[in-house]
């Protein structure tokens, strides 16, 4: 490993025509790291990618492969590897000559094909397969050679592109497991594009989060989770309660605002705030409590709500309870169910009187 | 349980009816016009040749010992060979770049495309061979231009380059259709997959483009090959009837020769079709392979 990232993209922008796929963005991803691009369908995760392949090229901007920059390199010279979305196997071939392409192709000698594919084989629990076609194999299957094709050759980096979108739940689980056990072990800079959070969240080191071709936030999955900077990332991982108003007074990464019906609430400020900026305030469900009115009087916390509790989902591990603020708004509390318990009246009913608290540091406050 | 299978007994009793009375008409018409021709032909082709053209009932191989022994016809079957060799080359080498174009352009521009490649079909092939006999004549198109520009005009008409042309003007579309269809189902992500795996353009195509499109490129080969072969009217037009060909020889044999031959002309069809059923075999062979 050394200092200089393996990655970087400096002001990179892509345009197709008058869209701009990617639109000014930079990145570093250090060395080895587990890089995930998250965002929405059509957020440019792919075409950043692709730049980095070699691809597409980009409009502007430059992209450096460990210091090198790769303006003037085709795919075939660069020292990374994909894996396809689609897996892009070879059909015409076995699994082993899929996995022996790339080392044919940088002229490794013959005899030292068979031994390092099977090696390659077996780190993806392949090993028995060599002689099946790739069409002969489950998508799980042909997942696993896809990335044993690209990791034979030892790439300075691999690209995953929503490699897990094809496979079923149970399947996606146990290869998110497998992805970082192998990232793990072979010690490649990772980057990993999805549009779905929690595997981002589960997997990655750090995240950049993407929304239409700019790179909003990056960071760790905490740093994301815990401290959106904007509101479009608040909502895009995880779910969370907006309360729109204006900033009425804020000192010391905290800020106080003000909603459109009357309420103040206080939250920490992500990044600075001035006075009469408009804002929001992300509330996460399972950071607010819900208290009986007898309870809440007790409670040092400065959102003390009365709400009205309207609906009450039990799933088990959580209780998710919909609560009336007043006649425009609704809020959403999760509850863990940390006792176990048949008693009824153990659990929240729909008609009951509540009061709704949050410490300030629970909450955020957003200006965009 | 009894009921339905009852019913379905008697359907199937009555389907079997009917998919005889369905066929029928087919398969007569495939004994009247396929089979029976075939048989007539190897008939003919070990009988001999009597006075004036008739044919006396006399079994003999008299027939195939002349057409390996005797040079004019060993010749014409090289020369054959060889020019359907050539004009198949010459499409392949045409026809895989122009589909590749093709497949590439956005979806209302190939159809566009296909349907120009499909239009000289609306023509008589005759009626086309004619108007590249007036282009290339020696006071053709091409010529009447040079002449007008002051440059000497060129024997173009009657060589063998000009039925080599009139060949590949002709068979062209046969080999870009299947090339087309072939490059359709193509997924081009393959070729990133292949340049991300450190090949280069020339060896991504080889190795994962040309494998793939392998059905494509024997179709189109066997398309183009088999008519050649006994292309007779190009070779007359264009070549001027200067050399043999097979199918010259057959019409000849059939047609025209004094006296006119129909058991040689029978045994030079038989050893063509030997030829290009070896062919149709070899090609089922690629084909299903590729499928497994
Ligand atoms: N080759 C292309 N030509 C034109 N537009 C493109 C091309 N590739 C991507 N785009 C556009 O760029 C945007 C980003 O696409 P993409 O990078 O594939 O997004 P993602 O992978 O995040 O879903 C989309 O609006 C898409 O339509
Ligand atoms: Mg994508």
């Amino acid at each position: 490993m050394s200092d200089t990232p393996a990655i970087e993209l400096h002001d990179v922008v892509k345009q197709f025509g008058a869209t701009y796929a990617v639109d000014h963005v930079s990145l570093q991803v250090g060395d080895g790291e587990f890089f995930s691009l998250l965002g929405p369908s059509g957020c440019g995760k792919t075409t950043t990618l692709r730049m980095i392949a070699g691809f597409e090229y980009p409009s502007h901007g430059e992209v450096l492969i460990h210091g090198r920059a790769m303006a003037a390199t085709p795919p075939h010279r660069r020292p990374v590897n994909t894996v396809f979305q689609s897996y892009a196997l070879f059909p015409h071939m076995s699994v082993a000559q899929n996995v022996a392409f790339g080392l044919q192709m940088k002229g490794v000698p013959k005899h030292e094909l068979g031994p390092r594919v099977q090696a390659a084989l077996e780190m993806v629990r392949l090993d028995g397969f060599d002689q099946r076609r790739p069409r002969e194999m489950s998508g799980g299957q042909q997942q696993r050679v896809a990335l044993a094709r690209a990791l034979v050759n030892q790439p300075e980096v691999l690209l995953l592109d929503e490699p897990l979108g094809a496979l079923d739940q149970k399947l996606r689980k146990e290869m998110q497991f497998e992805l970082k056990r192998l990232q793990h072990r072979v010690g490649i800079t990772f980057i990993f594009v999805t549009h779905d959070q929690e595997e981002a969240l589960t997997m990655s080191d750090r995240i950049a989060v993407m929304n239409q071709g700019k790179v909003l936030q990056v960071g760790s999955p905490t740093e994301i989770y815990e401290r959106p900077t904007c509101r479009f990332v608040a909502d895009f991982i995880g779910e969370t309660n907006f309360i729109e108003g204006q900033v009425v007074a804020h000192d010391g990464g905290y800020a106080t605002i003000q909603s459109h019906d009357g309420l103040e609430l206080r939250g920490v400020t992500p990044r600075p705030v001035s006075v009469g900026a408009h804002a929001t305030l992300s509330l996460r469900p399972e950071k607010a409590r819900l208290l009986t009115p007898d309870q809440a009087q007790s409670v040092q916390e400065t959102f003390r709500l009365a709400v009205k509790v309207e609906l009450v989902s039990y799933i088990g591990s959580d209780t998710r309870i919909t609560v009336r603020l007043n006649a425009q708004r609704t809020l959403d509390v999760w509850e863990q169910n940390t006792r176990s318990t048949l008693d009824r009246n153990a659990y929240w009913q729909p008609g009951e009187d509540a009061v709704l608290v949050c410490p300030p540091e629970n909450a955020l406050v957003l200006v965009e | 349980m009894r009921v339905i299978g009852m019913i379905d007994q008697i359907r199937m009793r009555r389907d079997r009816r009917n998919l005889l009375a369905l066929l029928a008409p087919g398969m007569l018409w495939l004994l009247a016009f396929f089979a029976l021709p075939l048989v007539i032909i190897l008939l003919y082709s070990i009988l001999t040749n009597g006075p004036r053209g008739a044919i006396v009932w006399q079994p003999t191989l008299e027939n195939y010992r002349t057409l390996f022994t005797q040079t004019i016809y060993v010749n014409a079957y090289l020369r054959s060979i060889r020019i359907s060799l050539e004009t198949t080359l010459i499409c392949l080498l045409l026809g895989y770049p122009l589909a590749l174009f093709i497949v590439r352009q956005p979806a209302h521009w190939r159809t566009l495309l296909i349907f120009l490649v499909l239009i000289p079909f609306w023509t008589n092939f005759l009626v086309r061979i004619y108007a590249w006999q007036i282009i290339l004549a020696n006071n053709g198109l091409i010529n009447g231009g040079l002449t007008a520009l002051g440059l000497t005009p060129l024997a173009l008409l009657n060589t063998e380059g000009a039925t080599l042309l009139g060949l590949v003007y002709g068979e062209l579309p046969f080999m870009v259709l299947p090339l087309y269809a072939a490059l359709a189902r193509f997924d081009f992500t393959q070729l990133e997959a292949a340049a991300d795996l450190g090949a280069n353009r020339w060896q991504a195509f080889w190795r994962v483009m040309v494998p793939q499109t392998m059905p494509g490129i024997v179709a189109g080969s066997v398309l183009v090959f088999i008519p050649t072969l006994g292309q007779f009217v190009v070779a007359e037009l264009l070549g001027g009837a200067k050399v043999d060909y097979l199918g010259n020889l057959i019409q000849r044999l059939f047609l025209r020769s004094n006296p006119i031959n129909w058991p040689l002309g029978s045994a030079l069809a038989v050893i063509m079709m030997v030829i290009l059923l070896a062919l149709i075999f070899w090609y089922f062979r690629v084909t299903r392979e590729d499928e497994r």
